[in-house]
């Protein structure tokens, strides 16, 4: 009992901590730069414990994005949901992938959430379609290392009996 | 008596991501029409520390700035400061007079007119909310009083309004965002235009004046308090290119924002209807404007 709730006590923590790198104000050219956090964090409780953290909470998460960044309530509550779908439908196979196979697949996510959240934009009047749209993705799929690192070292050093 | 079920997890997976698809569904649906009862506050109430702990590097830069200040530069600033305070005494002199000639005059011509307004200092919490929209979070909200449609203003010119509150920050879009516009007046002749934002931090684009309107570079932009939102005879922006187009209707028109919108850091929010001016005890940052004398 007492281990569940550590475990979604480290979720939450690593969860904010990814919300707070978000919303972190950098200078121009490297805010366009700076990666979906949150996504990458969230892809890593989906395939780490997919038992506890699935799309129910994804969904929350991406409210409480929504309401941290404000377009729209509800848009990367969606967003979420799916990708945290996707990954814990495949969480068997894609948590033995070795990390070259497992980039190109978290491209694949960040790719489809960028297109799928640019949709949702554009639905609502705002059509801006800039090359350097895209390069969050690319800047997420490398920093997926340091989430699997980072969170890997979080996990066993407060949870080391799971 | 917890026994784990390995096999009756409740819906399944796809029940489960249907039910979210839908309620997210419902729930754009209803925010885009701005009826989300309570929940986006909550909401954003939660998320307010974390935007909080995001502009900690800022704020700590600015204290070690703080600190580490020489004091010959300290002395250097205090003596501008001074100087600046004296001239702006002067001005306000010579304002005063003037306000009471205008009302006077006002009064003659039979039309209210009111400039004493209502202002709250308020700071910029140094987050990026959402990368290519030109919005920016302050750390005042509805518990002084802040409501949606307020004008914000900086020293040097106008900012932008406010489009979201919550008990404890306000959300401001700014006058370049690509969906903001504002109707200003030319101050030299007096000629009407709008505004748009162009999504670049220091340009505005006036689109809709036709070729051989009059105006030139350098022409200084105030608000025209037509649409009610902005009061009138704020300085918006310079006109910095006037490019006519013999081949179109209207002219190409490009203006630069006063307000040195990527530098900010306080902002001035601005009551300016009556009905709507909260007491605000004990804040030394605001005044309450002076009673209206005819």
């Amino acid at each position: 009992m007492t281990l569940d709730v550590q475990t979604y006590r480290l979720i939450g923590f690593t969860l904010a901590f990814a919300l707070a790198l978000r919303l972190l104000a950098l200078p121009q050219p490297l805010v366009l730069l700076n990666p979906d956090w949150v996504l990458l964090v969230l892809i890593y409780w989906c395939l780490t414990f997919p038992e506890r953290f699935g799309i129910g909470l994804a969904w929350l998460t991406g409210l409480w994005v929504d309401a941290a960044t404000g377009p729209l309530l509800g848009q990367h509550a969606l967003i979420y949901a799916l990708v945290a779908y996707c990954c814990v439908r495949f969480h068997t196979r894609l948590r033995v992938f070795p990390l070259g196979q497992q980039l190109p697949l978290i491209l694949l996510f960040l790719l489809g959430a960028q297109l799928l959240l640019f949709c949702l934009e554009a639905l609502r009047g705002r059509p801006l379609l800039l090359w350097s749209y895209w390069l969050p993705c690319l800047t997420g799929t490398l920093a997926w290392p340091l989430v699997l690192a980072g969170c890997g070292f979080l996990k066993r050093r407060h949870l080391p009996t799971i | 008596m917890t026994v784990k079920l390995i096999f009756a997890r409740g819906p399944s997976l796809e029940t489960r991501l249907l039910l979210c698809l839908v309620l997210s569904g419902l729930l754009m649906v209803a925010d885009h029409r701005g009826q989300t009862f309570g929940l986006r506050t909550l909401l954003t109430v939660a998320a307010y520390p974390v935007q909080w702990l995001a502009a900690a590097p800022v704020r700590l830069g600015g204290w070690a700035e703080e600190l580490f200040t020489s004091h010959r530069e300290l002395a250097t600033e205090n003596r501008r400061l001074r100087r600046q305070v004296a001239e702006l005494k002067r001005r306000t002199l010579k304002y005063e007079a003037l306000r009471k000639e205008n009302d006077r005059l006002r009064a003659f011509l039979d039309k209210s007119f009111k400039l004493g307004e209502q202002m709250l200092v308020a700071e910029l919490v140094a987050v990026d909310l959402v990368p290519y929209e030109h919005r920016v979070l302050i750390n005042k909200g509805s518990n002084l009083g802040v409501h949606v449609g307020q004008p914000v203003l900086s020293v040097d010119g106008v900012v932008g309004q406010v489009v979201r509150v919550t008990p404890v920050s306000a959300e401001v879009l700014l006058i370049t965002d690509p969906s903001h516009a504002i109707p200003v007046q030319v101050n030299r002749n007096g000629l009407r235009a709008i505004a748009i934002g162009t999504g670049d931090l220091g340009r505005l684009e006036l689109p809709h004046l036709p070729n051989n309107a009059d105006v030139r570079p350098g022409d200084l932009l105030v608000t025209s308090g037509l649409g009610g939102v902005f009061p009138q005879g704020y300085p918006v922006g310079t006109v910095t290119e006037v490019v006519p187009q013999p081949h179109k209707h209207f002219a190409r028109i490009q203006a630069r924002p006063l307000a040195a919108l990527d530098r900010i850091r306080e902002v001035l929010v601005t009551w300016t209807h009556d009905s709507s001016r909260p007491f605000l005890p004990g804040d030394s940052d605001s005044k309450p404007a002076a009673p209206h004398d005819p």
